[in-house]
């Protein structure tokens, strides 16, 4: 589940979770700031999502859009 | 006023386009295209294994696997944590559970789990434990605390996800200075077991959809010796539909050009090392220790248990408890959980055994191929 941090203190965080608030650990992530995202497993943030891969390179869309220009997926033919 | 989109809200944004059904629609027509060419290429489909419950419960959901059905093989592994727990040891954790001095607390899977005799639901519903799920093993720390004249065992079942978490409780019942906290710690390792299942040779995979929270964990780097070692290729997935279909898509792009690579494709979330603080965290405590599977032997070094050194939060030295051999039942969980059989082989499912009147984990935890079956595949 992904969440983003709203507050943090030393070992614990309040995240967001698709609109609910979550009070989570964050000793496995020590580095989380205030608007991060991070990957939330049994109450911890196990990971901080990264940003720029996030906006960039959501694999599946980077990967239809090259399928579009080399022409294999025709975007009318739905 | 135009106002700027924050970054994070960007990223939420992205998230969404995971789930967007027109990208599945053309996403699924491509990974077919691929699947028809290696069928004609090979004369059958080719086979993938999936080793994380929630891909498994994920491909039933999203229709991936039955839309897929003649032209792919889509296996489930040892994916479930509850599901590859071995019998013997299930007996034991029911049977710990017996005594008026002691709160077990657990994820919420491990209630409905049948035992040799009766489940953890039944021991509680019955007054003779008091039994408690908890969504965070910290929470089982709090009561701990709450509770300073009972002893709090967690049952610490799951995989490298799960086990830094583990580790994460174990550290602050340490630093609270907490006698009445332990673990009856299960914890397993991807590696070993799909090192068993490739050298046994007992099911033929052309390739692993690789569990993308254990690799947040590892990182790609953890999964290399796939390729390296056997040629056999692996791609880290997210768990949306999008992301499932184009791993797919990878998946079968690398087996028909006759390359071996893990490719990451949950690069948001998983980094090249995957959090080695994490995993440092685990080793602190916890060790390779050999470990039985579900209707497997032992394989050794296959799951990770405390270090002797904390030996005073490990349940199974603390409260020793000794079941006898279970008897054997009709359940083939564990021909599912090696790709053997597919559910609806085996002459329980959907007769006997269904999620109100479960006969094995399979059928029970949310993550089980059973269960996944049962909800989304039955005819
Ligand atoms: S259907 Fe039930 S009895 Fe059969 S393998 Fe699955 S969990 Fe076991």
């Amino acid at each position: 589940m992904p969440g983003k941090i709203l507050e943090r203190d030393e070992y614990t965080a309040i995240v967001d979770v698709m609109g609910s608030r979550l009070k989570i650990g964050i000793l496995l992530t020590p580095d989380v700031e205030v608007g991060d995202w991070v990957l939330v497993h049994a109450g911890k943030a196990l990971q901080v999502i990264d940003e720029q891969f996030a906006l960039e390179s959501i694999e599946a869309w980077k990967l239809i859009n090259e399928l579009r220009e080399q022409g294999v997926i025709d975007p009318t033919d739905r | 006023m135009e106002t700027q989109v924050r970054a994070e809200d960007r990223i939420a944004q992205a998230i969404e386009k995971t789930k967007d059904p027109a990208l599945a629609r053309e996403l699924l027509r491509e990974v077919r295209r691929l699947a028809e060419k290696f069928l004609e290429a090979h004369g059958r489909p080719a086979a993938f294994m999936e080793v994380c419950g929630s891909h498994t419960h994920a491909l039933a959901e999203f229709g991936i696997k039955y839309a897929l059905r003649d032209v792919l093989k889509l296996l489930s592994g040892p994916g479930c944590p509850v599901c590859v727990t071995d019998q013997q040891e299930i007996d034991a954790m029911i049977a710990l559970a017996d005594g008026e001095d002691r709160i077990i607390t657990t994820f919420g899977d491990m209630l409905r789990v049948p035992g040799s005799r009766g489940s953890l639901m039944k021991v509680k519903a019955e007054g003779r434990a008091d039994v408690r799920v908890v969504y965070s093993p910290s929470d089982a720390v709090e009561i701990a605390q709450r509770h300073p004249d009972k002893q709090v065992i967690f049952l610490g079942v799951g995989f490298e996800t799960t086990i830094p978490v583990l580790a994460a409780a174990v550290y602050e019942a340490e630093s609270l200075g907490l006698e009445n906290f332990s673990m009856w710690m299960s914890g397993k390792l991807v590696e070993p077991i799909v090192r068993y299942l490739l050298d046994t040779g007992e099911t033929h995979i052309d390739a692993f959809i690789l569990p993308g929270h254990v690799a947040t964990i590892l990182g790609r780097k953890g999964f290399l010796w796939l390729a390296e070692e056997y040629g056999v290729n692996g791609v880290i997935s997210g768990f949306e539909m999008n992301e499932i279909l184009s791993s797919l898509y990878i998946l079968l792009d690398l087996v028909l050009k006759g390359k071996a690579e893990i490719v990451n494709n949950y690069p948001y979330v998983v980094r090249e090392e995957g959090n080695p603080g994490a995993w440092k965290l685990a080793e602190k405590y916890f060790m390779p220790v050999d470990m039985a599977w579900r209707e497997i032997d032992v394989i050794p070094k296959s799951g990770m248990g405390f270090r002797p050194e904390y030996a005073h939060f490990d349940a199974k030295k603390r409260f020793p408890v000794t079941v006898g051999k279970p008897k054997p039942t009709a359940c083939r969980c564990g021909e599912v959980i090696r790709g053997l059989i597919e559910p609806e082989e085996c002459p329980l499912f959907g007769k006997a055994c269904t999620p109100a009147h479960p006969i094995g984990p399979c059928m029970v935890s949310s993550e089980g191929a059973c269960a996944a079956h049962y909800k989304y595949l039955r005819q």
